[in-house]
């Protein structure tokens, strides 16, 4: 038995000796950090950063009215959402004028849930709308003409009075009538059958 | 049952059901008329295929570059053609768990974008100590892993719910479930590449399609079990899923699993984006709406028998169907040939993978009487699938999303099979 033999022997009977040396090569499969990607710059962030939250978080500089709003909504939104909000069902949703009052919307599925009865944050319709409106041409609103058509439908909703300029503060300030009548997701834990939630 | 040896063809009845469906356009809740569509383009009018007498007195047709299916089968999904908007899964057509990528049920809100994916970058952001910018070619470099999982559209079954019809088929009940094998890696490996800041409760992840379409996410799903994927069935992921990478986040309602992902960004709250509070949020009999309803509960659907299927006659059937659950495993799958009076374990055919489609069989010897054929799931986390009776009063009629109540099929004593949802 040569020595070379005797030493992989050797190696064989210690497993861990021969794993450890072709490590080496394959490197830590676990590290706490692999140094892929690039490092993204503010301007990379900016670029693609819209979202706007509930406390005006992301809502950019800029103003607009109700009256400002009802001509944007005319040229860019009333084809598909009709002339006053009022959608063409069931292709394109009804936007405002749903019932209020009560939030009944499980009794029936054809109760409209609208803008002012069922939308928690008036800050989304501005995330929305700047992310996916108008639908042909999504991202061809300016922020003015943003708050001018949020502002329209909030006025159409009777959440805004006539002649309002909103901006950044005045939106993130509006409380939504259906803001307290979401809960969290209870069914966790439920056995379903007879115990369904 | 196939084409060929059923005596009332799918393909006939389907493509009436097309014609009665036609001139559907765009909606955001998939309407009645967009789930019953289920055309078969070019099946009615096209010449019917022909075989040799013998085909093994003749050379077959050489290699290609592309495999097709045979033209004696016509699996489709049901598109209404509008750039927001559903197609359904062909389940009656399927065997085995894995749904093929090109029959995958699509829904759209603003198109299918066509992405390059030597520009396409996922961009991970907010409350992390690093910032990163990831090209596919990155993500591709890091340890992969592969799973199986389902993905359903918490609207799946909404037709059957609120306007069941005898004639729906289950493509046209559950069309919008599909399974497939996903590869891609964890999140948690980029999110620990980022650097998460303590202050992360949440995450948004953003799709690059027309509409940006955008989902809160707890970042607690975000070190456990969700995926950055970009490999479905053994293939890249096909446009309409999401090519070239997308978010996997297995159990959840399938609009977080967001297509074409291009931005993850990390913050202290949820972000409330129009499809988490004008949508995907479920009305209760209460006064109130479920908001963050994330997993799919456990759900059976028997695609065989099933209309527009015609028993022949008396005898053995397979009762075939398929079972999942967004919390675990399925454990086991009880169904009924005496519409729900008793019930019998069927056979469970394949692995028992967590949140992952699994089949089901037992055979059932027909008497030729008039009966109900229902399945019922389980999973480890002890839920019992409902019925009907158990899920309405407790969500009200006019509620939306998550509708798992049992489904059931009537057998008429001529062997036709029709669609029963109260149960």
């Amino acid at each position: 038995m040569s020595a070379r033999i005797a030493a992989l022997l050797v190696c064989s009977a210690l497993a861990a000796c021969k794993v450890d040396a072709r490590n080496d090569y394959l490197g830590d499969k676990s590290p706490k950090q692999f140094g892929l990607g690039r490092a993204a710059s503010a301007a990379d962030i900016a670029a693609r950063n819209i979202d706007v939250s509930p406390n005006g978080d992301g809502l950019p500089a800029g103003s607009g009215t109700p009256e400002q709003g009802a001509t944007v909504y005319a040229g860019a939104c009333a084809s598909c959402h009709g002339a006053n909000g009022e959608g063409k069902p069931p292709a394109y949703p009804q936007l405002v004028g749903g019932p209020r009052g009560n939030f009944n919307f499980a009794s029936d599925f054809k109760i409209q849930r609208t803008i002012g009865n069922y939308w928690p944050y008036a800050t989304t319709l501005y995330d929305y709308i700047r992310r996916a409106m108008p639908l042909t041409a999504p991202g061809t609103l300016t922020p003015d003409q943003t708050y001018a058509v949020t502002a329209y439908l909030l006025s159409r909703e009777g959440l805004v009075p006539a002649g309002t300029s909103l901006d950044a503060k005045s939106l993130a300030a509006i409380v939504m009538p259906a803001r307290d009548h979401f809960v969290p997701d209870d069914r966790r834990g439920s056995t379903g059958g007879k115990n369904v939630r | 049952m196939d084409d060929s040896s059923n005596p009332i063809t799918r393909r006939t009845l389907i493509a009436g059901a097309a014609v009665a469906g036609a001139g559907v356009l765009l909606s955001n809740l998939p309407s009645d008329a967009q789930q019953k569509a289920a055309p078969q383009p070019g099946a009615a009018s096209a010449p019917p295929p022909v075989a040799p007498d013998d085909p093994t007195k003749a050379p077959g047709a050489p290699t290609t570059a592309v495999g097709e299916r045979s033209p004696f089968v016509h699996p489709q999904r049901s598109p209404v053609g509008e750039i927001t908007g559903t197609s359904f899964t062909p389940h009656q057509d399927l065997s085995g768990t894995i749904t093929p990528a090109d029959l995958h049920f699509t829904r759209i809100h603003a198109g299918v974008p066509t992405i390059d994916p030597a520009k396409h970058t996922l961009l991970i952001h907010g409350l992390v100590d690093r910032p990163i910018e990831f090209s596919v070619a990155d993500l591709k470099r890091f340890p992969a892993v592969t799973r199986t999982h389902f993905v359903e559209c918490s609207g799946n079954g909404r037709s059957a719910y609120r306007t069941p019809k005898p004639d729906m088929t289950p493509q046209q009940v559950d069309g919008m479930m599909s399974n497939s094998e996903w590869t891609g890696v964890p999140l948690d490996t980029l999110l620990r590449e980022a650097g998460v800041q303590s202050g992360a409760k949440w995450f948004l992840a953003e799709g690059g399609d027309a509409c940006l379409l955008a989902r809160s996410i707890p970042i607690a799903k975000g070190h456990d079990d969700a995926l950055v994927v970009w490999g479905q069935n053994g293939e890249p992921l096909r446009p309409e899923q999401g090519f070239p990478i997308r978010l996997l986040l297995p159990g959840y309602e399938g609009n977080m699993n967001v297509k074409w992902l291009r931005r993850i960004k990390l913050g202290a709250e949820p972000f409330m984006t129009r499809w988490e509070t004008s949508k995907y949020t479920d009305p209760l009999p209460d006064g109130k709406a479920r908001i963050f309803s994330f997993e799919m509960d456990a759900k059976s659907l028997i695609t065989s028998p099933a209309y527009p299927e015609k028993l022949s006659g008396p005898g053995w059937w397979p009762i075939r169907g398929v079972a999942w659950s967004g919390r675990g495993r399925i454990t086991r799958v009880d169904v009924s040939s005496d519409g729900g009076k008793t019930w019998l374990a069927a056979d469970l055919l394949t692995p028992l993978s967590a949140k992952a489609v699994v089949r089901f069989e037992r055979m059932w010897r027909w008497d030729g009487n008039e009966t109900m054929l229902m399945s019922r799931a389980v999973d480890d986390q002890g839920y019992v699938q409902p019925t009907m009776a158990q899920l309405k009063p407790v969500r009200g009629p006019g509620t939306d999303y998550h509708f798992n109540s049992i489904r059931a099929w009537r057998i008429a004593r001529d062997g036709t099979v029709t669609f029963e949802a109260n149960t």
